[in-house]
């Protein structure tokens, strides 16, 4: 007893032959269908080429049209051929002109000796099947396809919406239950012969003609009936990707391929030599009866759709440029906007460095140039710190940032000083984390020499702008995790704010909190914002801040130890 | 997109096509094997001035990637190219000595050899000094990337140009003919581009990078585009617009994702700086033929005098595309 093959073929011919010949020179049959739409002279070159191998012949042709009843028609005939003209066969093995075997025919015959009743044929209900393209599944079965679709989308589509529309659904032949699968299949001569012979075989051939695709449901459907034993998996190893077009295997597979340990790959590539020269060797003669493992090629197949269809989230590139909204994550990691901590703690960045050990930048939006980490003109990806670079594409500057230090948290300070145009990306960005100290801006203005009606102009300009940025902040749309202090909350209290930001970049965090920040000395303060208030400006970003001029802000000192130390 | 501006786009077609219609006089063969294009060829269509030097490893790097039939256009070389071009056995080549400038930089005369000798061919439009990266192309062929993209029905192929330059000041290490320029210019930036949407023709503009960076610092939007669709399965009534950073019919620049995700997409990689630029910037200032007034080759003539360093701590270092896929400037996408 032996395999048959029925190879349906329409392009790349000397490979079918290649293959066929394989087959033939090990003892199994093989009747080959070569699509009508072939040209006649490639067709009888290939005739010639098969001339001397007795048991590989040839059915009549059809015109194959993919997605139509022709090619069934044409497995049929060809299976036809091969059981009244092999009686050795068992097993028929349905297979492409690009199919490759990938082990040695003995160890597929020894398998299927173990396996003797056994069909194998992926065989699913409608409901249950995740793959198939275009959202007809049960509708398959259900509706009329007269138009083709490859030839005449349009009318292929208005058809499907006018019966959708008007409701038409055709009857399924009873005791018949639609089921889908692989078109690859491997069946024995007695469902074979049980489903040639079947008294309804023209009532379901009637049905199956209309139907959508019937080369994955005519025998997937039909064993059902007339099967004793169904394993619903298909021996060849055949993966699709999401539009529905097979996946193409090359040299590069070759480990790959090999180590999957099925029986048959489709489909190959016409020039993967290798492949071909490997597989068509003849076994190393070390027959394995491992079962197919197609577990590492799925997840690689996996990955390309995934890939395709949700890319790498927060890069930007020729082809990959999301419109607002789609995404799948502005940028590529979290990251830390401190905005006005730089002006009131001396160091800043250096100190949360040794605290937290992230990548803690200056004013990266600062308006003489990007102050990148330990003062750096360059940053990783070639990022420079000019700042005409920088404010030509302020969003094209963060997310290349972010991007390029994936695996590092980053951290920066912020402030109105700063370029602005950036602040509706990270407000509308879950990965950034904003910590505000409204009003610290008054700070260095404070400790400025600059003469006071300078100073009043430059405070009532920053204030407006605060202004603007917190009220963005604010608003319903933000999808950034903001927080925010007014200045004189925060000098009461430093340390809490502190070591949320600290808990939130959540890196080995506190073991090095053994020091303080230093404040910046804010005597006289309290009296600077009463001298604006005198000149007409109002400052309420700060909070309450006490005129008293001895007013000393608590010390910065971490209050509760403890927990800091956890 | 109003009616009306398509309609634009649609004329704007046609003229470029009646131009480089027009501009065919300009054309003489040098060598014309054209007969020997057969169905399915691989082409790459290329506009040269004395670039005798970088030939014989060009054609070398394209003929080992499949590449079975080179259109060549010299203009006006005075330096043997287009002798030894003549003299290749899969190369047709035309020579004009009119104005660069006034082809809309070489572009006419690539539509006309395009829409004469391409239709229905998978064709690749470089410069001399651009060398195609794509996906899997150290294992795979040409022919393998274009049977798949012609399988999912895609006919245009994007890359980013992506500037190679050299550790060290570019006259350091002077250029042998037949040696792959990436061996001297191997550093390239890896991630400082700018990319927005060009609404009119539907394609992307990308600018950074190297040159950007060194050459730009202070006039990010005169540094040059970087988005390019050199790989195309052509149809006479096709046309590039700019160089090849778009086509019309602009379906055809859409060659990027706007949901998500990642479609497949290459390189070139621009080993521009090398120690013939010095040469060729000052010959180009001189000839005043280059694209904005040759505002590029005016800056880099001003930069090169000092014999700048494009080399930075932060420099990658050229391995492979799968090295350019993590880093994000490339994708295999779906391609698996």
């Amino acid at each position: 007893m032996t395999v048959g093959f029925v190879m349906l073929c329409h392009e790349a011919l000397n490979r079918a032959a290649q293959v066929a010949r394989h087959w033939a020179e090990r003892d199994c049959p093989v009747v080959i269908h070569v699509d009508r739409r072939v040209a006649d002279k490639r067709f009888d070159r290939l005739v010639a080429a098969m001339s001397g191998y007795p048991n590989v012949t040839f059915s009549e042709r059809r015109r194959c049209e993919w997605g139509t009843w022709s090619l069934v028609e044409a497995t049929q005939l060809a299976v036809d051929k091969m059981l009244h003209q092999f009686p050795e066969v068992r097993h028929v093995y349905l297979a492409s002109g690009s199919c490759l075997p990938l082990r040695p025919v003995e160890e597929l015959k020894a398998y299927l000796d173990r396996h003797h009743d056994v069909d194998f044929i992926e065989s699913v209900t409608t409901e249950d099947v995740p793959w198939t393209v275009g959202g007809l599944d049960a509708e398959r079965f259900t509706l009329r396809f007269p138009f083709s679709w490859k030839r005449r989308r349009r009318l292929f589509d208005t058809y499907v919406r006018l019966q959708r529309r008007v409701g038409f659904r055709r009857r399924i032949p009873p005791g018949l239950e639609p089921h889908m699968g692989s078109q690859w299949w491997c069946l024995t001569r007695r469902t074979l012969t049980r489903i040639q012979d079947s008294p309804e075989r023209a009532a379901h051939e009637r049905y199956f003609r209309r139907v959508w695709i019937p080369d994955e449901s005519y025998y997937q459907t039909l064993v059902r009936q007339h099967s004793e034993r169904i394993e619903s998996r298909s021996l060849t190893l055949s993966k699709f990707d999401f539009q529905g077009k097979p996946h193409v295997f090359y040299d590069d597979h070759l480990q790959l391929l090999h180590r999957s340990d099925c029986f048959v790959a489709r489909k190959i590539w016409p020039w993967s030599d290798r492949l071909y020269d490997v597989f068509l060797k003849g076994g190393d003669g070390m027959a394995r009866r491992a079962e197919p493992n197609p577990g590492k090629i799925d997840r690689i197949f996996a990955k390309a759709v995934e890939r395709r269809t949700r890319g790498r989230s927060g890069l930007y590139m020729q082809s990959r440029f999301p419109n607002r909204g789609w995404e799948n994550g502005v940028t590529c990691a979290p990251y830390s906007v401190l905005h006005g901590f730089g002006d009131l703690i001396e160091d800043f960045p250096t100190w949360l460095h040794r605290a937290t050990d992230c990548r803690v930048h200056g004013h990266l939006f600062g308006p003489d140039r990007a102050e990148f980490a330990d003062g750096q003109r360059v940053y990783t990806g070639a990022l420079s710190d000019s700042v005409d670079l920088r404010d030509y594409n302020p969003e094209a500057f963060l997310t290349s940032l972010l991007w390029n230090t994936r695996g590092e948290r980053q951290s920066f300070l912020y402030g109105p000083r700063d370029t602005g145009g950036i602040l509706s990306l990270m407000v509308a960005d879950p990965n950034a984390q904003i910590s505000v100290v409204s009003g610290a801006w008054a700070v260095p203005l404070f400790r400025s020499a600059q003469d006071f009606a300078a100073v009043r102009r430059e405070a009532a300009r920053l204030q407006k702008i605060e202004s603007a940025q917190l009220a963005l902040l604010r608003s319903g749309q933000t999808k950034a995790r903001v927080r925010i202090w007014s200045m004189a909350d925060f000098v009461e209290a430093p340390m809490e704010p502190l070591q949320s930001i600290i808990d939130e970049i959540g890196t080995r965090a506190a073991r090095n909190v053994s020091e303080a920040p230093t404040m910046v000395d804010l005597t006289g303060f309290g009296q600077f914002l009463q001298n604006l208030k005198n000149e007409g400006m109002q400052p309420h970003l700060m909070g309450d801040f006490p005129v008293n001029p001895n007013y000393d802000p608590a010390p910065a000192e971490p209050r509760r130890r403890p927990y800091l130390m956890r | 997109m109003s009616l009306t501006r398509l309609y634009a786009l649609r004329l704007q077609r046609k003229r470029w096509l009646v131009r480089a219609f027009r501009k065919r006089r300009d054309l003489t063969p040098l060598k014309d094997r054209t007969r020997s294009i057969r169905r399915g060829h691989i082409l790459v269509a290329s506009t040269v001035r004395n670039e005798r030097i970088r030939l014989p490893y060009f054609l070398q790097y394209y003929r080992a990637l499949g590449i079975n039939h080179f259109l060549f256009v010299d203009n006006g070389s005075t330096d043997g190219t287009g002798v030894y071009l003549a003299g290749q056995p899969d190369v047709s080549v035309w020579y004009t000595t009119a104005s660069y400038k006034r082809a809309r930089f070489g572009m006419d005369w690539i539509n006309r050899l395009l829409r004469q000798y391409a239709h229905a061919h998978w064709t690749l439009t470089v410069d001399v000094d651009e060398f195609f990266v794509f996906p899997f192309s150290d294992t795979r062929p040409i022919r393998a990337l274009t049977d798949w993209l012609d399988a999912s029905s895609i006919r245009s192929f994007g890359t980013i140009m992506l500037d190679m330059y050299p550790k060290g000041q570019l006259t350091e290490h002077p250029y042998r003919e037949g040696q792959n320029p990436i061996e001297i210019a191997t550093w390239f930036d890896a991630g400082n581009y700018m990319i927005s949407r060009n609404h009119r023709y539907a394609n992307l503009w990308i600018q950074g990078g190297a040159r950007a960076r060194a050459f730009f610092p202070e006039q990010p939007w005169r540094a040059p585009a970087l988005n390019k669709i050199p790989l195309v399965k052509w149809h006479r009534d096709f046309t590039y617009v700019s160089s090849t950073h778009m086509l019309l019919p602009r379906g055809l620049n859409l060659v990027y994702d706007e949901w998500g995700g990642e479609k497949p997409s290459g390189v070139l990689l621009h080993a521009k700086f090398l120690d013939t630029l010095t040469e060729k910037a000052s010959e180009e200032m001189a000839r005043g033929e280059h694209y904005a007034a040759s505002a590029e080759y005016l800056s880099y003539y001003r930069t090169l005098q000092n014999n700048p360093v494009m080399w930075c701590k932060w420099s990658e270092r050229y391995i492979n595309w799968r090295q350019l896929e993590i880093l994000g400037l490339m994708s295999k996408g779906n391609w698996a």
